[in-house]
């Protein structure tokens, strides 16, 4: 990942990297060296007009491949979907939203989201970004419901209450059950459209639900996140359109390449947690020097997601390394059962029922650390996942892979995935 | 002929608007402005612990996702006597300032700029023209006719590729659009960049606040954001030096490209000079203030805000009112609201209440009924007056104000233009006055972020007070408010606090003051208003419409959030 962007002709103002950006978690294992892509004429021929390298490109899709925990020997598949010419076409609907996913989904980097928009994907309907508005957006919706095989993302969660969100005179859950008949698979992409969100947080005023509420029997994978991590969302889209399905989930529906690890166990800060070294105010001397900020209310020991290896707006930063604890914004319910956010977590579980900061830190000192390296932390993990599964099964998830103990990290489960593509 | 047409979704903008307006003799003669999503985040807020409740609000808007943070913070540290850290509260504007030159950015090429440039039309420019053009309006560093040739081949390959995308079905070819295609292409090529621009730029709110949107860094009594020169772990020479170069690129991207883009744009749109006018009330809060002392209205620290606060009555640049918050109220005669006390009254904040009420028609629907209730934004008013607030509102107060540099600006842009001040008060006045807002915005992040630096070569680098972080330490009961200058004008959160929790939450945004419907007394809101005598030249095909809507910047999960604790009455259907 050491070239993260790779321009396909779009100026960049300023230098892209003016920040420091922290060395991948991703391995950068495969090199254009490693493989060779089926690229047709025409697309490197467009290549040349926008002066990248047959070389470049080849780098860039094995980055991505990377990011997605594919095996390397799939990077050819993305690299020719990449060049391919007829574009999957992707429709993005926006119900009881605050329109953060779709800001996040322009930060993105990997790709970035002119190549996305312009180059990778055919964005048939958009309200943020598309020209069309009234009747003539009503008409291009249509349009693209009319042919089948779409792929569908969907922002923001839906009111059960009549006239809690409208669109065109039409309700929400109209509006998504008739988009989502046609739909190849669904993308619900941010905690709201995943798991209901803000809006169905205590007391959930309009009766809101999750996409999956109201989906059934269609691939469907939540991207979760208040918004996703940016990359997150494109890493998902380009998986669909180099296999012609999603990418391996956890018992949550969630792409296995972007939640299948804990926060605290990638987190920088990790190291102060297993040494005893906790901040204990905002603004102390612990704080100042990067201590962990459990004692802060920080629910990285409850939360899957990728913010400490992708990092946020093109690897700048991510919310603990920025001094706040994290809130658990990627999981279910989460501004219920992540709240008072301030609070410190009242058990970590993979240190055990009511083990305290304080003991964790007396139990490293005791010298235990290395056997729940070794073996507690990943048993707990799994075990985590899990018990999540069981909580809530996704509705209409055919991907979800059939054992969660079995490959947390996603390695089979994605070949598997990526050989059942067309 | 009078036909009554209807445009939603109102695309590029910020959540569901609906709008209903008629139309007779190539004009728009009446008009009603309608928010048709509503979710209540302010009653999922009560009973919460007040120190997070920064962390709900700020997830009523991901567009401009750190004004209600900045705003809640404010008020509740307003009800409990709390006044953060000097660096924090520069720290703060540092983000509040880039979210402006984020918003301003995105508005100008990615949301409204397609109903003045013809996508399509760029396809027939001649590139060496376009160069030409470029050179002529700024030193912005890629303007080659090559590189104007790079945009219209990948264009042109997209184009011919059969499937336009977000362009698919656009007003392309409307009689409507002025511009050369030359002008066209620079703008097409401009909105490439944008989108690489404002990826880039917004780093600076990953850095100070872990992410965007939404960055995570806000506490009651300061940030969550260390400052240490001797730590990597927190804010120090090394980012700050990192800031500059951001803030640098940033005024350099607002001054070289958005600014005189506007200009040569609006240049082609003389008329839109006389189009829009709206309500000619204007009102703003104020903020940015260099002692770190947030707005109260009045006049009493007018002096040290970078935006003063006011009011503007009847387009009268030469009196400049003082504001008085408590002369704030909200109405809900023609909303999707009861009012215990009579659903005529006007309340203030403080006593502020929202019942829903859903008597819309069940959808699907072809009309509202306007004549009744129509929108689930409330109606905010300033002494029972109507106000429109957004950039042109802080514009022309800080003209009213004297202030040099806004008047600089404006001046020398109308000049261009060969316009007088009166041009300001149009949909091409609020395009205007957004983009000087970006200009002088990006100039105050460089003055704010050096006051940091020397705030902190000083040796004060605390970011956070935690002597009232501890509920033990607060009254209990408190109340307070927080106001806060958004890239859409003038927003206020109203906090009550009872026994360390949240036991009232009033939100009064700025797309709500512009957006809402009709009052009690039938007064119209600043959108209705400005859409009157909009031409539309084919009622089937209302970019027109769309061009003066845009001009204000609608944000419509930041207008219709809002729901109390008696707000779960409404109508449940049994989904199929």
């Amino acid at each position: 990942m050491a070239q993260r962007v790779v321009s396909l002709g779009f100026p960049s103002f300023r230098k892209p990297d003016a920040l420091p950006v922290l060395p991948p978690a991703q391995p950068d294992n495969a090199t254009s060296d490693d493989f060779d892509a089926d690229l047709s004429e025409g697309f490197l021929e467009t290549l040349r007009a926008h002066k990248v390298s047959r070389r470049r490109f080849l780098g860039y899709c094995a980055t991505l491949t990377a990011v997605l925990a594919l095996p390397a020997a799939l990077a050819p598949r993305v690299a020719e979907a990449l060049a391919a010419t007829n574009k999957p076409r992707v429709v993005w609907l926006e119900f009881q939203d605050c329109t953060g996913c779709t800001e996040s989904f322009l930060r993105s980097s990997d790709p970035d989201v002119g190549q996305l928009i312009l180059d990778l994907i055919s964005l048939d309907y958009q309200e943020t970004l598309m020209a069309a508005a009234g009747t003539q957006a009503e008409a291009a919706k249509a349009t693209a419901l009319a042919e089948p095989g779409y792929l569908l993302v969907v922002e923001g969660s839906i009111p059960n209450n009549v006239g809690a969100c409208t669109i065109g005179g039409q309700s929400a859950t109209d509006i998504l059950t008739a988009a989502a008949s046609g739909a190849a698979a669904v993308l619900a992409v941010g905690t709201c459209a995943t798991f209901g969100g803000i809006p169905a947080a205590r007391p959930n005023p309009t009766s809101a639900v999750s996409v999956s509420d109201i989906v059934a029997g269609k691939p469907l994978v939540n991207v979760s996140g208040c918004p996703p991590v940016p990359d997150n969302i494109a890493a998902t889209i380009v998986h669909f359109l180099s296999f012609g399905s999603l990418p391996a989930a956890d018992g949550l529906g969630r792409p296995l390449f972007a939640y299948g690890n804990r926060i605290h166990d990638a987190c920088e800060r990790r190291g102060h947690y297993d040494a005893g070294e906790f901040a204990v105010t905002f603004g102390d001397e612990g704080h100042a020097n990067g201590w962990c900020l459990y004692r802060l209310g920080c629910k990285g020991p409850d939360t899957y997601n990728s913010c400490p290896t992708t990092r946020w707006n093109s690897g700048t930063s991510w919310p603990v390394a920025a001094g706040h604890g994290c809130i658990g914004c990627s999981e279910p319910d989460f501004w219920d059962t992540m709240t008072p956010f301030y609070a410190t977590l009242p058990d970590v579980h993979d240190f055990g029922v009511e083990a305290t900061s304080t003991e964790i830190g007396l139990a490293v000192v005791a010298g235990t650390a290395a056997l729940f390296a070794a073996h507690g932390v990943g048993k707990a993990v799994q075990a985590h996942v899990a018990g999540r599964a069981a909580r809530k099964p996704p509705a209409g998830d055919e991907h979800a892979p059939p054992g969660h103990g079995d490959a947390p990290a996603g390695g089979s489960g994605d070949q598997t995935d990526g050989e059942a593509a067309p | 002929m009078s036909q009554r047409i209807v445009v939603d979704p109102v695309t590029r903008i910020e959540g569901h608007l609906r709008v209903e307006a008629q139309v007779e003799g190539g004009q728009v003669t009446d008009a009603w402005s309608s928010g048709t999503m509503w979710r209540g985040i302010e009653n999922v807020i009560l009973g919460r612990d007040p120190r997070e409740a920064w962390l709900f609000a700020q997830r009523i808007c991901g567009v401009c996702t750190t004004v209600h943070a900045q705003a809640s913070v404010r008020a509740v540290e307003d009800a409990l006597g709390i006044t953060p850290p000097l660096a924090a509260s520069l720290i703060r504007d540092l983000i509040a300032l880039s979210q402006i030159i984020h918003d301003h950015t995105i508005h100008f090429y990615q949301m409204q700029a397609f109903d003045w440039v013809d996508v399509l039309a760029a396809l027939h420019a001649d590139p060496v023209k376009t160069a030409a053009i470029q050179a002529s309006l700024s030193d912005y560093p890629t303007s080659g006719a090559s590189y104007f040739r790079d945009v219209k081949g990948k264009l042109q390959t997209f184009v011919n590729g059969g499937n336009l995308g977000p362009f698919a079905n656009g007003y392309w070819g409307h009689p409507a659009y002025k511009l050369p295609p030359e002008v066209d292409l620079l703008a097409v090529s401009h909105y490439l960049d944008a989108l690489a621009f404002q990826r880039n730029f917004i780093r600076v709110q990953a850095y100070l606040g872990g992410k965007n949107p939404h960055p995570q860094t806000y506490l009651v009594g300061g940030i969550a954001r260390p400052i240490d020169l001797n730590s990597d772990d927190a804010l120090n020479d090394e980012g700050l030096a990192q800031l500059e170069d951001l803030f640098t690129s940033a005024l350099n991207f607002v001054t070289q490209a958005l600014l005189p883009d506007l200009v040569a744009i609006m240049g082609y749109y003389p008329d839109w000079a006389k189009i829009g006018a709206g309500t000619g009330n204007y009102l703003d809060f104020g903020d940015f203030s260099s002692t770190g002392v947030p707005p109260r209205g009045g006049t009493l620290n007018n002096a040290s805000l970078f935006f003063p606060a006011g009011v503007i009555r009847d387009r009268n640049l030469t009196r400049l009112e003082p504001l008085d918050p408590m002369r704030l109220t909200e109405e809900v005669a023609r909303s999707w609201y009861t009012y215990s006390g009579g659903n005529d009254e006007a309340v203030q904040p403080y006593a502020g209440e929202t019942r829903p009420n859903y008597t819309g028609p069940t959808p699907p629907y072809a009309h509202l009924d306007v004549d009744s209730r129509y929108s689930w934004l409330k109606s905010p008013r300033y002494g029972g007056a109507v106000m429109e607030t957004g950039p042109l509102a802080r514009m022309l107060i800080s003209y009213a104000a004297g202030r040099p540099q806004v008047k600089t600006l404006i001046t020398s842009s109308l000049d261009q233009l060969h316009l007088g001040t009166n041009a300001l008060f149009s949909t091409l006045g609020r395009q205007l006055a957004r983009g000087v807002e970006t200009v002088v915005v990006a100039q105050q992040a460089l003055v704010v972020l050096a006051q940091l630096r020397e705030l902190i070569a000083s040796g004060d680098t605390q970011t956070f007070d935690d002597s009232k972080w501890d509920p033990s330490t607060w009254p209990s009961s408190a109340r307070g408010f927080g106001l806060h200058a958004g890239p859409r004008g003038a927003l206020s959160h109203w906090v009550e606090i009872n026994d360390g929790k949240v036991s009232n939450y009033q939100v009064v945004s700025p797309t709500t003051w512009n957006a809402g419907p009709r009052d009690a007394s039938g007064q119209r809101g600043p959108y209705e208003t400005a859409l009157i005598g909009t031409p539309v030249h084919d009622p089937t095909q209302p970019v027109e419409i769309l061009r003066t809507l845009h001009s204000f910047d609608p944000c419509m999960a930041c207008a219709a959030h809002i729901l109390d604790a008696d707000g779960t009455e409404l109508l449940r259907v049994k989904v199929q």
